[in-house]
């Protein structure tokens, strides 16, 4: 049953993917050139929730669009770009952002790379310092491809 | 009465892997000729009958067969002949069948273009390809029959999803899986040497070429994908950092670091370990792709439909091949770092540096595809990780080996003089600045990332030509450029205008949607457009609106574009959006139809005013001319000729034993 | 020995992670996303009746009882698949049983009702989906369940069946009818 069920849920997702045309295109009037591209930016850095592997600047489907216009009217309306993103939040859950705030739940993801790349850098270090100790043989010229 | 064959076929080539597994490896392992032999007869065997299997499927797709399930999912009666063919991989079943059959092919591959290995060896790389293709056979046998029956047939069948019915279908996913599987061989290789205990570095060699051809493959499928999406989706992008590319993106990372880490072994006999692990990695990453894309664990775009059962499957054979390689790495990788010695200004250490940063990326995009599910396990809710993390990151952890790459080539191996590379490379260092400064006065108010990229590019294609350069003057006729050498120039060229693509296309493109009446000419991005209006137009198995486009400099047409809104006559009524580009070298200009605009013309589109997206997109296609470099290297590199004879020109195989034998003996 | 050991034991974390993954992924729809509204006040509102788009009903009239907000449309199969469910358990659930229509034409959500039956004790029209976007719902059926303080308590996506029903709508129910007393 329960997988009737999954079916079916996505089905009512997809068909917001392949029925509607392409409501992802609307000719917003911006104030300015300025206003449409911190649009763009921020609509492409929010998930849609509806087929949630397309960006909101991207997804075709219904509630994108009714998103992207309420998101417009907020920008004329003079909030911030992390207003409307509190806005967001606060109904769909930080699950909207594409951008992982930092949170603790997120330091492992934000430090873990680069705290690998430490902590194999520091690895590396000693390695290399005891084999330079060993002596390079005079008949190498270490020249050849 | 086919579709039964085909099962039948299947089965019987899961029997010919079983005995390509057993009989040699345990051949190899006793030191018995016969047995050992076995292994090119059952890979010979076991092929025929897969690629029967294949074509049965096939013939399903071309006679319109749609009693057997999969073909009435995936096809219909109004599918174009051309897309059937391709139609057979547009599913999960169809897919793994032609993993497995692409699996066979670079099986034969090996087995026959090896013929002066010692035998022990190839009875064991063959044995552990073997033993993958039984994992894949049984996991179709047991859960993806793709020739399951649906009776009574149906008349007509599902359509092939819209977004499938493109030339892209055709090459992409065989291109793919061409470098993924191929990874398989490497794996054997290394597995082969770890059973067999020799691990002086001497089987290396023969792993290089195949190692740098499935590399090239799989640049060359990744690179086809980012195209294929970027002119099929609409939205102008060509990478999402979606959890399926990761899933190639990942093994591409620890690949590139692989082919890097085998030249050393090969040429110096030390990293062993590295070029142990690396291959294991690799190959590991293309399993846990296969995985993460049917197992449901993770929702995107692109896959397949899920099912747990498929899920615990693979899970299961992940943890065998995976689980039991890094086992027997463990209990036999070699205790003592061999090679000859190098100091720290050295190639070794840069090609270590190498190895570590492009593991880290690979680490970090495992980490970033995962963490949702780990969030889920940690209790905290829905955690969602995208492109802004993605591409932050791997920016900050390539910034080094854009730094760095000019230097591989000048130094030497063991001891490098930093001072003399750094007089070659000055020219490199001073045209990237002064091409930044021109960029700056010429195209003013240029987004520093544009900047950056132009710099990066100079820096290391500059490097390249200087290198190609003093190589020309310093080596003696007849021995200057090696095919491993044009190779290795022009992939790291490739690397240069990759970086000059992707930068300056993500910081100087022009996006806008705008709103068009017709004959009226806008100028976006610096580029004029006019709109011509709307008509409709038939397809094969679609009806579509196309809107025309006319961009002009001045009064002079320089292009005309029709892009298309397509209603598919399928099972399911689909619509699809089809942009419409002019593909440039410099710039892509790339229009895409929105909605038709005034109520009082909706029943007569060609009067409307329309919504439109428009793009324009310089040095976008730099992007897929980097990659086509680096697969052009990676195959030119592989043809060297120390690879395919037994002589070599400076560092042979002796060489590298001898260095490994003396290192023991002073250590 | 040890440094040997480490990449077979990162392997073994990993597959314990993906394991789990396939275990959750037995009990949880992939697509649900956990509201961030649970335990805090509902969106206030105030829609026009279906039936009669003069009058309105608002949050604020509902304070003082619990009550379930079904987000439905006539335009969404799986609410056809959850209707049954509704139409049988509604009355039972103790509480009022608010019907959103969700983003649709009233025409066609009045002419649903008529076909298949009407479990709702109100049913309020949406038509812009304003109030929808304000609850967080982003497919339907979604189905809220708010305390007599006009607290968010609990939220299901998907259909509700007999099973969701029983173990975690109504207990819930009692408990709130409870707190009231």
């Amino acid at each position: 049953m329960k997988r009737i069920i999954t079916a079916l849920l996505s089905i009512v997702l997809l068909g917001a993917i392949l029925t509607p045309p392409a409501y992802a295109i609307d000719a917003l009037p911006f104030k300015d050139r300025a206003q449409e591209l911190r649009f763009q930016q921020l609509t492409k850095q929010l998930r849609c929730m509806v087929c949630q592997n397309e960006s909101l600047a991207d997804s075709t489907a219904s509630l994108a669009q009714d998103l992207r216009r309420d998101i417009f009217n907020q920008m004329q309306a003079g909030k911030s770009d992390a207003e409307i993103k509190q806005w967001l939040t606060s109904r769909y859950s930080d699950f909207v952002l594409y951008d992982p705030p930092l949170r603790p739940s997120t330091w492992l993801l934000w430090f873990s790379p680069l705290l690998l790349v430490l902590i194999g850098a520091m690895v590396l270090w000693r390695i290399l310092r005891r084999r330079a100790q060993q002596p390079l043989p005079t008949t190498d010229s270490g020249e050849d491809w | 009465m086919l579709p039964e064959l085909g099962q039948f076929a299947l089965i019987l080539a899961l029997l010919l892997a079983c005995v390509q597994c057993i009989v040699p490896i345990y051949g190899a392992w006793r030191g018995n000729t016969t047995l050992m032999s076995v292994a090119r007869h059952a890979v010979a065997g076991q092929a025929v009958f897969v690629l029967l299997a294949y074509a049965i499927l096939t013939y399903a797709f071309l006679a319109q067969d749609f009693s057997v399930a999969y073909v009435a999912q995936n096809s219909n009666l109004s599918l174009p002949w051309y897309y059937r063919f391709p139609a057979v991989w547009g599913a999960h079943e169809g897919s793994l069948l032609l993993w497995i059959l692409i699996l066979n092919v670079w099986s034969v591959a090996v087995a026959a273009l090896s013929r002066r290995l010692p035998q022990a060896l190839m009875a064991r790389v063959l044995g552990v390809l073997g033993f993958v293709s039984i994992c894949f056979l049984l996991f179709t046998v047991l859960t993806s029959n793709p020739f399951i029956r649906h009776l009574p047939a149906l008349p007509d069948g599902n359509d092939l999803n819209p977004i499938l019915q493109d030339p892209g279908l055709i090459v992409h996913p065989p291109m793919l899986y061409m470098g993924y599987v191929g990874f398989s061989v490497a794996f054997a290789f290394a597995i082969a040497a770890l059973l067999g205990g020799k691990l002086d570095g001497s089987w290396v060699r023969w792993a290089r070429p195949w190692t740098n051809v499935a590399w090239a493959f799989l640049t060359l499928g990744i690179t086809l994908g980012s195209a294929w999406s970027y002119y099929v989706l609409g939205w102008g992008g060509w990478w999402f950092w979606d959890p399926v590319e990761n899933a190639s993106f990942m093994p591409w990372l620890v690949g590139t670091a692989l082919i890097h880490s085998q030249a050393v072994t090969e040429k110096r006999g030390s990293f062993r370990a590295w070029t142990l692990l690396l291959s294991i990695f690799a190959f590991s990453l293309s399993l846990l792709g296969t995985f993460l894309v049917r197992s449901g664990v993770l929702t995107s775009v692109h896959a397949f439909a899920s099912d747990p059962r498929r899920g615990i499957f693979i899970l299961v054979f992940l943890g065998i091949v995976v689980g039991g390689s890094l086992l027997l790495y463990a209990i036999r990788a070699p205790k003592v770092s061999g090679g000859k010695p190098f100091r720290m200004l050295s190639r070794e250490t840069l090609l270590l540096i190498n190895n570590l940063l492009f593991v880290c990326a690979a680490a970090m995009v495992l980490v970033g595809t995962l963490y949702p599910l780990f969030g889920d396990a940690l209790g905290v809710g829905r955690i969602s990780v995208g492109p802004p993390y993605f591409g932050f990151m791997f920016v900050l952890l390539m910034i080094p080996v854009v730094l760095l790459v000019p230097f591989g080539p000048f130094f030497h191996w063991a001891t490098a003089d930093w001072r003399k590379t750094l007089r070659h490379l000055l020219p490199a260092f001073i045209v990237a600045i002064v091409a930044v400064v021109l960029a700056l006065i010429v195209f003013r108010g240029l987004p520093m990332r544009a900047l950056v990229g132009t710099a990066g590019a100079f820096w290391v294609g500059i490097g390249i030509c200087l290198y190609a350069l003093h190589r020309w003057r310093t080596a003696p006729a007849g021995r200057r450029f090696s095919p491993e050498m044009i190779g290795m120039m022009f992939a790291h060229f490739g690397i240069a205008v990759f970086v000059a693509g992707v930068l300056i296309t993500t910081a100087a493109s022009t996006e806008r949607d705008v709103r068009f009446l017709p004959n009226q000419v806008q100028n976006i991005g610096g580029v004029d457009f006019r709109f011509d209006g709307v008509e409709k137009v038939p397809g094969p198995n679609y009806i579509a609106e196309q809107g025309n486009v006319t961009v002009l400099r001045g009064n002079r047409v320089v292009a005309t574009l029709h892009p298309q809104k397509r209603q598919y006559s399928g099972g399911e009524q689909s619509m699809q959006t089809k942009p419409a580009i002019s593909a440039g070298v410099f710039r892509d200009l790339y229009v895409a139809l929105g909605e038709p605009l005034d109520a009082d013309h909706a029943s007569d589109p060609g009067k409307s005013a329309w919504s439109l997206r428009i793009y324009v997109k310089p040095f976008v296609r730099w992007i897929w001319f980097g990659g086509l470099c680096m697969m052009i290297g990676g195959m030119v590199a592989a043809i060297d000729r120390r690879f395919r004879s037994g002589n070599t020109g400076g560092n042979s195989k002796t060489n590298a034993d001898a260095a490994t034998s003396a290192t023991t003996a002073t250590a | 020995m040890n440094a040997r050991l480490l990449p077979l034991i990162g392997f073994v974390g990993l597959f314990a992670l993906l394991a789990f993954g396939i275990h959750w992924n037995t009990r949880h729809e992939m697509n649900e996303v956990p509201s961030p509204l649970i335990d805090k006040p509902a969106p206030e509102f105030n829609l026009p009746l279906l039936f009669d788009p003069t009058k309105t009903l608002g949050s604020k009239d509902l304070r003082g009882k619990p009550y379930l907000l079904n987000v439905f449309g006539s335009w969404c199969p799986t609410c056809q698949d959850e209707h049954p469910f509704l139409m049988s358990e509604g009355k039972s659930l103790g509480i009022p049983l608010i019907g959103l229509d969700w983003k649709d034409q009233p025409d066609n959500a009045k002419r649903w009702l008529a076909h298949f039956g009407n479990p709702y004790s109100t049913v309020i029209a949406d038509e812009d989906g304003h109030t929808g976007i304000n609850f967080g719902v982003y497919g339907a059926p979604e189905t809220f369940l708010v305390d007599a303080n006009g607290v968010i308590r609990y939220k299901h996506i998907s259909v509700l069946t007999p099973r969701v029903i029983e173990q975690e709508l109504k207990p819930r129910i009692a408990e709130l009818l409870e707190t009231k007393q």
